[in-house]
């Protein structure tokens, strides 16, 4: 069993919490992910590592309630534990080197690329950092990230804070600018599938190495089921053991986009089941 | 007077019509009468050919006595001097290749049915005696255990009888290995499997799970904690595909997927959140245990048509006899001499079809069967909204990737010593599908014991 030593939401679907998992946090490093289960009966789901304090023995992760599983643990509490948490799995973010980098999360995607631009200034590298949401209300991790990088452009689809627009429109700004000196050596994007199949166009345009982070329905995370698989440059890969992370340019997203949406039938009537009977509870 | 009848007793097993809906165990198991019945079909013979047949030679012909005498416990714990495991070994082991293909009844008829009595000895002993395991005497020295399969599980259990501090290291968040995340519970009961685990941890057996050996711990760091020896028993769990199209689109599983989400994760179970799509007609590729497993899931989740397609033919099906026979009596389809070529989809992407050409056979290969080659011009379409992978597995890279120094070989299996299992690295030991690729049960317990026996002369021979 796995303590959770600290929670805190962060907006009404988005939750930060801490764990205890001292193996985990010994290990931990930006760009990799865990794969917990709340309970006996639970699914098995991943989430990447926000950030891990290694004395204490902890590690971050940041959900958005998005069906059952995200919806339990975000109903657990401090002091409370979950089943297991199993990690770090996945290849480490390569950090090294880069010097002027612009890295995008889009919605929830901001909380998964939050410690991405942190390890990159950190690291000594010049980061913008592009955070995009549908609206204000539902900005999260201001603070954090305007911390973790060297500006922080905060977009809103209905222009109610920030820039307004997609996340790609101040992409594109950025690198148009940049075109006559072209220093910018790496472009993040983390989010929905849909939003790093744009940023990946975008910056195609420019020549600009970008790498996405891929999240594929997964199980085990230790490549031995598959159910992972994603195509990069022509070839079949497993996101959890040769990922998450890979060359933007290379993704087949149309299938990723395909394959995550298989199980959203029945994922959908399991959460709305589960929601009712909370409802009923009360 | 031995029981001169020429088939075996046969064992009661659930009606195929009705079984075929439900994930309870398949076959019964003898009671204590028929146990003796056949136990007095065992002529006893001098020089047990039997025997040989078996990779950890238990004492055939002495346990069969011991059960014609109703000496049950007796048996039980004849058969356990060299298997550590024989209510999994009774069921699964496949015997007709093995013990029971080199019993003298064979020359007449079918042989004793000793996987069925072996099973009975062991299920017998579960249910009546309730064993107190003794503690055994610490020896003060650690040793640790990767990969809680039958190699990992037997290595431990050996060890641990010597009194070492032993610690398993499980990736997944339960232990067994393909037993519980392979091997369905209509064929091989969850609990049982358990219950195995649980003597262990009686014994003293520390169980780490959720610890992916090689990335969160490697070796030369369980050495620095003081591990004097380390085992290695990782399996062979990396899925094949066949690189043919379509093989993304949504619906195509690896069998060891498909089985997880079943078998791990209890995804037929209301429950359970894990979920599996619902299929109407489901294509399984290969003819191994694991493909009819998967045939035979994909049936009880309420598939009306479930193929096997096998590019042999069914005398070169290395899936267990009793499976096959099994599978068609619970409805599954056999097209065999068949090959897939393509997987098909709708405009959504989702499987609608898998198209296959039939094959013929050739020349023997370097396997010794005779190889298949394509009929041109004989292909063919069937409809399936789902097709399941089961054409083998190798071991997965990640603890080779994470070792510096361990030799594999071109099929990335672990380089083992075959009578002890050390490893190119001192006091790193190795055993089971991780050094032989997919194998059996039998095989991976064999080598976990033996494992054991030589990481304990090592560490005794360092002080
Ligand atoms: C490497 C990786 C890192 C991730 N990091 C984060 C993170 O930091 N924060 C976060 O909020 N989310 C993250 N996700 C997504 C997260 O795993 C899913 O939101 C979660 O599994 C949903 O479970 P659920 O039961 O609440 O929702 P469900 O109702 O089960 O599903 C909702 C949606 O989530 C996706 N999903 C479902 N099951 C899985 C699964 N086993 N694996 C992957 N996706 C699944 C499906 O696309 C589905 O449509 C990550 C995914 C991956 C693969
Ligand atoms: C569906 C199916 C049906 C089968 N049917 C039969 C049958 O009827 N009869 C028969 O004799 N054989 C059968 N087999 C084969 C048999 O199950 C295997 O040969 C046997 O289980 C191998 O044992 P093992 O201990 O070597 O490995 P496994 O059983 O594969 O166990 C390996 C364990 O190590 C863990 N692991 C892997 N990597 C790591 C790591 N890096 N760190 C920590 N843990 C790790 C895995 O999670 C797993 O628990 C079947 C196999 C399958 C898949
Ligand atoms: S362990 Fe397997 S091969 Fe050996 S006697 Fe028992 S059933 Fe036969
Ligand atoms: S060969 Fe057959 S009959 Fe002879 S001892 Fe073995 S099991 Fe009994
Ligand atoms: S999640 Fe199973 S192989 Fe990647």
């Amino acid at each position: 069993m796995y303590k959770i030593t600290f929670k805190k939401r962060l907006n009404e679907q988005v939750v930060q919490m801490e764990i205890l998992a001292p193996l985990v946090a010994k290990k931990a490093q930006p760009g990799q992910f865990i794969i917990l289960r709340v309970n006996e009966e639970g699914e098995r789901i991943p989430l990447t590592i926000a950030g891990y304090d290694r004395e204490k023995g902890t590690v971050q992760v940041i959900f958005q309630i998005v069906g059952k599983t995200t919806l339990s643990l975000s109903q657990k509490e401090e002091g409370e534990f979950i089943s297991d948490f199993a990690g770090p799995l996945g290849k480490p973010s390569e950090i090294e080197g880069v010097q002027k980098a612009i890295v995008v999360g889009g919605g929830l995607g901001t909380a998964i690329a939050y410690p991405y631009a942190k390890a990159l200034h950190d690291n000594g590298a010049e980061v913008d950092m592009i955070a995009g949401f549908k609206t204000k209300d539902l900005v999260i991790l201001e603070d954090e990230m305007k911390r973790a990088c060297t500006r922080l452009h905060i977009m809103t689809d209905d222009g109610s804070y920030g820039g307004s627009g997609m996340v790609t429109v101040r992409l594109k700004e950025l690198l148009e600018e940049d075109k006559e000196k072209n220093s910018y050596d790496l472009v993040v994007a983390i989010g929905p599938l849909i939003m790093m199949k744009f940023c990946a166009l975008t910056t195609k345009e420019y020549g600009v190495k970008t790498v996405v982070s891929l999240n594929p329905i997964m199980i085990d995370g230790t490549g031995m089921c598959g159910g992972c698989r994603v195509t990069v440059g022509g070839e079949t890969k497993f996101a959890c053991v040769d990922g998450p992370e890979f060359d933007a340019h290379q993704v087949d997203f149309d299938e990723a986009i395909r394959r995550s949406a298989f199980y959203k039938e029945q994922e959908t009537k399991a959460y709305e089941a589960h929601k009712c009977r909370l409802e009923e509870m009360r | 007077m031995a029981n001169m009848s020429k088939t075996k007793l046969p064992i009661p097993e659930q009606d195929p019509l009705v079984r075929n809906s439900n994930f309870d165990e398949v076959a019964l198991g003898y009671t204590e009468e028929m146990a003796v019945e056949e136990a007095e079909r065992c002529l006893n013979c001098k020089n047990k050919p039997c025997e040989a047949g078996c990779p950890v030679n238990v004492k055939i012909p002495e346990f069969i006595t011991l059960i014609k005498e109703n000496d049950f416990e007796g048996a039980y714990k004849k058969i356990k001097e060299t298997n550590s495991l024989p209510a999994v070994c009774g069921r699964v082991c496949p015997q007709e290749t093995q013990c029971e293909a080199l019993c003298v009844r064979t020359k007449n008829g079918e042989s004793v049915g000793i996987g069925r009595l072996e099973r009975f000895a062991a299920d017998w002993y579960m249910k009546n005696v309730d064993e107190k395991a003794e503690k055994p005497t610490p020896n003060g020295h650690k040793v640790a255990v990767i990969g809680s399969g039958p190699a990992g599980l037997t290595c431990a259990g050996d060890l641990v009888q010597l009194g070492y501090d032993v610690t398993i290291f499980e990736a997944f968040h339960k232990s067994g290995g393909v037993l519980v995340y392979g091997i369905p519970e209509f064929r091989l009961p969850k609990a049982i499997v358990q219950a195995e685990i649980d003597k262990l941890l009686e014994l003293g057996v520390k169980l780490e799970t959720n610890v992916l050996g090689g990335k969160v711990i490697t070796v030369d760091e369980l050495f620095e904690q003081g591990y004097e020896a380390i085992f290695l028993g990782t399996g062979a769990g990396l899925p094949m595909f066949m690189n043919i199209p379509g093989e993304n689109y949504n619906g195509v599983y690896s069998a060891n997927e498909f089985l997880t989400r079943i078998n791990l994760m209890k995804a037929y179970r209301g429950d359970y959140d894990t979920p599996i799509g619902v299929f109407k007609n489901v294509a399984v590729v290969g003819g191994g245990n694991v493909a009819m497993d998967s045939a035979r899931c994909a049936k009880r989740l309420g598939a009306e048509n479930v193929y096997i397609v096998y590019r042999r033919s069914e005398v070169e099906m290395p899936a267990r006899l009793e499976e096959v026979h099994h599978a068609k009596e619970e409805g599954i389809i056999f097209k065999i001499l068949c090959n897939p070529v393509e997987i098909l989809a709708d405009d959504r992407g989702y499987v609608d079809g898998i198209r296959c050409i039939e094959m013929e056979l050739g020349e023997p290969d370097d396997s010794g069967r005779r190889r298949p080659v394509p009929k041109e011009g004989s292909e063919f379409e069937l409809e399936v909204d789902c097709v399941v992978m089961a054409i083998g597995t190798s071991p997965n890279p990640i603890m080779k990737d994470n070792t510096p120094g361990l030799e594999v070989n071109r099929r990335g299996c672990i380089v083992a010593d075959e009578s002890t299992g050390q490893t190119s690295l001192e006091g790193v030991y190795a055993g089971g599908d991780a050094v032989t690729g997919a194998a059996t049960v039998i095989l991976a317990m064999g080598a976990g014991k033996d494992a054991a026996k030589a990481m304990d002369e090592y560490i005794r021979s360092k002080k």
